[in-house]
């Protein structure tokens, strides 16, 4: 793998320790510490305002931090900005294109900018951009203008890639394509760093998930593992008659299991979900002669953590 | 477009795209097709490129190509021909045609650099390339080098029309390169002190407002003397008023270098400079 040849190379492609941002009264990090293994896929999460994208531009060099330390691939992303920005690509949330260039126009001209770049060729039809002609840029639909901006982003072959909401309103095929050339970055050693809303994105592309609210790196984990740390607050799910004994459930499945019944004849079992807790919860309607319709695990999402930790108000 | 409906048969190995010349086409499917390898370009091949596509896009834009080249020749051809009783002495075409030259800069270096260089701010295209190799003064550069092709395109069209009308230019050429090039650079000055620091919408408004008073009192038609002798003093030291001084100077009365408008051009050029370094906001 070229990414572990890499990793003997420099263990962090980014170190991020006591990171602090503000703009005027406002501040949008604060003290937030992160380390992304090089070689690794790393999705940051949080809500609108979280202070995602401040860290990302204090990363690319567009933010000087008001304190704490920034090293991208062990450069520092303002003062050593010159050799850095060879080495890295950028996706920027929205923009950054001119209005009326065309998609491949504007995919050479970042091109030339690189000594040995992509094929542009290959990388139009890579993304399936080949459709887009001679369309001005501005009259391009936004899941083209996604696809081009991402292709920018990856035209110099980077050794590190900072995509910010790199699936932002695309439609399912277009998704599903930039989800296959990330995961082929990563598989061909390049390190990658994205933001999303996608619950679902992180937990299919990442490695590492990072969790940001209010300036600050809440969780970082595996995304098996994050979900895996709240396995306590799993249910078994099942429909039968409604009124069963629920004092009587809970004890038979397990000391510290609690049986609900959320709607008449819906019943949930919360708990760590074991096969042994299963086996109880099924055993226990054998024993009544009850059928329990509808069986199902409800394991926790990503996406509950993640309520869990950043709570579920709007923003 | 999916990875399965991509026959096998056509994929490359990894970096063979490089080695055979381009016999076979790269997928870039194939495993190490995205390996990183980055190398920036050599500085220079940077700079061209980002001044053939400010060149390129520029010459697309009708509504640029229409205030840097149709405006000025059809001011050059209008009021040649039209006697406006404002001109007197020389025949007209050797008064006008500096004016219009003088115009055609005012035109490029001012008004169509900055509202383009506001919309690039506006719509983060001078950040997306401050995260390419170029750096930031290549930037500036190649802008520079794409305002002076432009100018050549106008000078050689309006030169060719002033030329068929009759027009006898006098003077170093020289002198007048020098003073083309400091009128350049104290307009390009102050288009991206508007550009940098104002919204796109109101670079445009500005732009567009500055570069219709400066022709109507920078001497490009109605010569200096005609506002009054206040007046002309005044209107003397803004640069176009230098500038098309400069030139007249020079290609209708044949003088040498002449000083004062070099001087005045030159303190435009480093107080808009230094300014717009200062309050240059690139997004």
């Amino acid at each position: 793998m070229h990414a572990a040849r890499r990793s003997s190379e420099r263990p962090y492609a980014v170190e991020i320790s006591g990171l602090v941002k503000r703009y005027g009264h406002k501040t949008a990090v604060q003290g937030l510490d992160l380390r992304v293994e090089t070689g690794s896929l790393t999705a940051v999460l949080g809500p609108n305002g979280a202070g995602k994208t401040s860290t990302i531009e204090c990363c690319e060099g567009y933010r000087r931090p008001d304190a704490g330390t920034v090293r991208v691939l062990g450069l520092d992303p303002i003062t050593e900005a010159a050799a850095l920005r060879p080495r890295i690509g950028v996706m920027l949330q929205s923009g950054g294109i001119y209005q009326a260039i065309r998609a491949t126009e504007m995919l050479r001209h970042v091109a030339s900018m690189y000594a040995d770049p992509l094929d542009v060729d290959a990388l139009i039809e890579r993304l399936g951009l080949d459709s887009c002609g001679r369309t001005p840029f501005r009259r391009l639909s936004g899941g083209q203008q996604q696809r081009l901006s991402l292709a920018l982003a990856v035209v110099g072959r980077p050794e590190l890639v900072f995509l910010d909401e790199p699936t932002a309103g695309l439609d399912v095929q277009a998704r599903h394509a930039t989800w296959e050339l990330i995961e082929q970055l990563r598989a061909d050693g390049v390190t990658v760093v994205l933001t999303t809303h996608l619950l679902d994105e992180a937990e299919r592309l990442a490695d590492k998930v990072a969790i940001i609210d209010s300036g600050r790196v809440i969780a970082y984990d595996s995304p098996q593992r994050l979900a895996d740390g709240t396995r306590s607050q799993d249910s078994i799910r099942f429909e039968a008659p409604s009124g069963m004994d629920l004092t009587a459930l809970s004890t038979a499945v397990a000391p510290g299991c609690k049986a609900v019944e959320s709607a008449p004849g819906s019943y949930r079992v919360e708990g760590e979900v074991t096969p042994d807790t299963l086996a109880a919860t099924t055993a226990w309607c054998a024993g009544l002669g009850i059928m329990p319709r509808n069986l199902a695990i409800e394991q926790r999402s990503l996406e509950d953590v993640f309520l869990d930790l950043t709570g579920r108000e709007l923003r | 477009m999916t990875a399965s409906a991509e026959p096998v048969s056509s994929r490359v190995p990894a970096g063979a795209e490089a080695a055979d010349g381009g016999g076979k086409r790269a997928t870039l499917r194939e495993p190490g097709a995205f390996r990183p390898d980055p190398r920036p370009a050599a500085r220079s091949r940077m700079i061209l490129a980002q001044a053939s596509l400010e060149t390129r896009m520029l010459l697309r834009n009708a509504e640029q190509v229409l205030l840097a080249i149709v405006i000025p020749a059809l001011m050059l051809i209008a009021f040649s021909a039209e006697p406006l009783g404002t001109v007197t002495g020389s025949s007209r075409i050797d008064y006008f045609a500096p004016g219009v030259l003088g115009a055609a800069i005012l035109s490029t270096a001012f008004a169509s650099q900055a509202i383009a260089t506001g919309f690039e701010r506006r719509y983060g295209v001078l950040k997306r390339l401050g995260a390419t190799p170029l750096p930031r003064w290549g930037l500036m550069v190649g802008k520079s080098l794409s305002i002076l092709a432009v100018e050549c395109l106008q000078a050689a069209l309006l030169v060719v029309i002033a030329l068929a009308m009759g027009w006898h230019p006098h003077g170093d050429p020289f002198a007048v390169l020098l003073l083309i090039a400091l009128g350049t650079a104290a307009f390009s000055g102050l288009a991206l002190l508007l550009a940098g620091s104002l919204r796109a919408e109101a670079t445009l408004a500005v732009a567009n407002f500055v570069f219709l008073v400066l022709l109507a009192v920078g001497g490009v038609v109605v010569p200096l003397d005609k506002f009054g002798h206040g007046a002309q003093s005044a209107l003397q030291f803004l640069p176009i008023g230098a500038l098309t001084d400069g030139l007249r100077d020079v290609l209708q009365h044949g003088s040498a270098l002449p000083w004062g408008p070099v001087g005045i051009l030159a303190v435009w050029t480093v107080a808009a400079i230094a300014a717009a370094a200062k309050t240059f906001k690139w997004e």
